[in-house]
């Protein structure tokens, strides 16, 4: 899903890169607030996370393949405006030392996976949380069809971009449909990661996931009053 | 506090082996964006990157010819490249115990 250079014209690229600046800052805001001792290093440890599983590319077609975007998994764990952070750093590594993702496509890339992959699967997770009883496997189930779901929407802000600023003249319904129809099978192996590592860390330490915290914090704040 | 010093340790060498062992059964398929590009023929619009000769380009150690060598180790080089840009940003940024706050 990482843009190279060139398929965006720069004028595009230029607004997206100022959209992501902005993003970034107001992450920095949103990250300050939600981040403590306990969960700073859990954001850390989930960027690397991300950063090691995008290596993994899966086979979902004849001849194609794909990876975990990782914004709903970030999202669950560590809250939505740390994940878009993880998600940035991730993205600059890439960009930067690995070559992947062009230096002029780096703000259409963070904000297709640092801000839509993220909070389009945080809405999807927050709204199917609400569908299923309020117990620690319906965290990791609503993870994951969060997961499912946020691939295609990413794949959405790329054909966004090209309806914009494309530098080829193919038509955006025809762009639309077989970056969906990809990115949906892509979200079937982003749902089972996304659900592997929400599950064995919910397992593990529930404590430190932001997404089942919420359930509980807000009792403990109706407690303290 | 070992509690959560454990889950980090050991959730960081789940990463490592992950970057620096299992990348090497990676699927070298095109992914789902350059499989579009290229079935609907836009692949040819793609500029090489500007740090394509990068010493860690393409997610391989360049002057390393072990293709398992090479690519373990650009992704443990990625890892701790990350989990440092990253772990450092958020342990900055975090909410600092309430008795260092001075308000």
């Amino acid at each position: 899903m990482h843009i190279p250079d060139g398929f965006i014209d720069l004028p595009t690229s230029g607004i997206f890169a100022a959209a992501s600046a902005a993003g970034i800052a107001l992450s920095l805001k949103g990250a300050k607030k939600s981040l403590d001792e306990k969960s700073a290093p859990l954001a850390g440890l989930t960027a690397t996370f991300i950063f090691a599983v995008q290596m993994l590319n899966f086979p979902v077609a004849a001849g194609t393949s794909g990876h975990l975007l990782g914004g709903a998994l970030a999202a669950v764990l560590v809250g939505p405006y740390a994940a878009t952070l993880a998600l940035s750093v991730v993205l600059l590594m890439q960009s930067f030392l690995f070559a992947d993702g062009g230096l002029s496509a780096l703000g259409l890339n963070i904000f297709n996976m640092a801000f839509i992959g993220v909070w389009v699967g945080y809405g999807f997770f927050l709204l199917i949380r609400k569908l299923l009883p309020k117990t620690k496997s319906s965290i990791t189930i609503a993870a994951s069809i969060a997961g499912l779901l946020s691939v295609p929407a990413a794949a959405t802000g790329f054909v966004l971009q090209y309806a914009i600023g494309g530098t080829a003249t193919f038509s955006v319904q025809t762009v639309l449909a077989a970056m969906v129809g990809t990115h949906v099978l892509i979200g079937i192996g982003e749902a089972i990661i996304t659900g592997l590592a929400v599950g064995a860390v919910m397992a593990s330490r529930s404590d430190l996931v932001y997404g089942w915290r919420g359930n509980s914090s807000l009792l403990e704040i109706r407690k303290s009053i | 506090m070992s509690k959560s010093r454990n889950f980090l340790l050991a959730g960081f060498i789940v990463t490592l082996v992950l970057a620096g062992f299992g990348s090497y059964y990676a699927s070298s398929y095109p992914d789902g964006l350059e499989k579009v590009a290229s079935d609907i023929g836009f692949i040819e619009t793609a500029q090489d990157h500007t740090n394509a000769d990068g010493v860690l380009a393409d997610y391989s150690f360049k002057g390393i010819d072990n293709a398992r060598f090479s690519g373990g180790l650009a992704g443990v080089i990625g890892v701790f490249a990350t989990g440092i840009a990253a772990g450092g940003l958020f342990m900055l940024i975090r909410r600092k115990p309430s008795g260092a706050q001075h308000k």
